[in-house]
């Protein structure tokens, strides 16, 4: 899924990489732990979170992240954002909770890091609407 | 910072660390990283061998005074060695487990100290060691190897 698909779904506003959001996002996980992220991590990850210190910007690019979205509209300070830029890691800002961010991008088809290809249960026709 | 080259293709970075330096935390790390990916090691390799760095890295910052981070890469062998001045650790098989930390509640409010660390590193790395003396330090060493 495409960060300009992600950004619409979220109805995020760019804090920076504007200019990549042409980029594809295979996968997406969700935490408030940097022990987690370190932990979990795959390549081309989208990580949604609430924590907006500058070490998750840090963090990101150690684990190669695709892009952060920071949600329930918590706004990450000056010097994580210029990071975020020097490193080319988008970031997003959501004004939704965290379980509705998540709950709407795995809805929308994107899946979680065990990589599930059908989240919903589409294929089998278990979910409508 | 300092860098100097060995015979053998050798490159080693030097970096000092220092107690809860949150500005500086990460960056011994995030510059092997970089330079790993730009000598063309295999992205997977480069991940695996800066989430191992970054681990030890915030350990001497959280838990020790200061210390001192080195890294050696070689075409066929990473190595990083980390030796600092601190409280040091009694009992090394519990701070093995998953989960035990003696992390402070500010700390755990950056999202660290879940007590996840070393047993990353030990995932990531093909080698690891630990030498503690309560109340002096702790030398961590830790081999990736490039096969
Ligand atoms: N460099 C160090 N100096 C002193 N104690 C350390 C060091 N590294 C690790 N420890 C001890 O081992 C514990 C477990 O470390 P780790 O698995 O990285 O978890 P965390 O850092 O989240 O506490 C720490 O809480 C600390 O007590
Ligand atoms: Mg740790």
């Amino acid at each position: 899924m495409k960060l300009a698909h992600i950004q619409q779904i979220l109805q995020a506003e760019v804090l920076t990489g504007a200019g990549s959001l042409d980029r594809e996002v295979g996968m997406a996980f969700s935490a408030d732990l940097i022990s987690d992220i370190l932990v979990m991590c795959k390549e081309h990850t989208l990580l949604l979170t609430g924590m907006t210190h500058i070490q998750i910007v840090k963090t990101a690019e150690i684990c190669d992240l695709a892009a952060v979205v920071f949600v329930r509209g918590k706004r990450p300070g000056p010097e994580a954002i210029a990071l975020a830029a020097q490193n080319d890691i988008p970031l997003l800002l959501s004004s939704l909770t965290m379980y509705e961010s998540a709950g709407l991008l795995y809805c929308a088809g994107l899946p979680g890091i065990s990589r599930n290809p059908d989240p919903c249960g589409r294929a089998k026709g278990e979910r409508t609407g | 910072m300092s860098e100097q080259a060995k015979p053998e293709q050798i490159l080693i970075l030097e970096f000092t660390l220092k107690s809860l330096d949150f500005m500086r935390a990460g960056e011994a790390s995030s510059e092997f990283k970089q330079r790993l990916k730009k000598l063309g090691f295999k992205p997977e390799l480069v991940r695996r061998a800066a989430i191992a760095a970054y681990e030890a890295e915030m350990n001497v910052i959280i838990h020790a005074r200061k210390g001192v981070m080195r890294f050696e890469i070689a075409p066929a062998r990473l190595l990083i060695v980390v030796e600092d001045e601190g409280p040091g650790i009694s009992d090394i098989e519990q701070a093995m487990q998953e989960g035990f930390t003696t992390a402070s509640a500010a700390i755990r409010e950056l999202g660290f100290g879940a007590g996840m660390g070393l047993p990353n590193i030990k995932r990531c790395a093909d080698a690891m060691d630990i030498q503690s003396i309560p109340g002096q330090g702790t030398r961590l060493q830790i081999i990736i190897n490039n096969e």
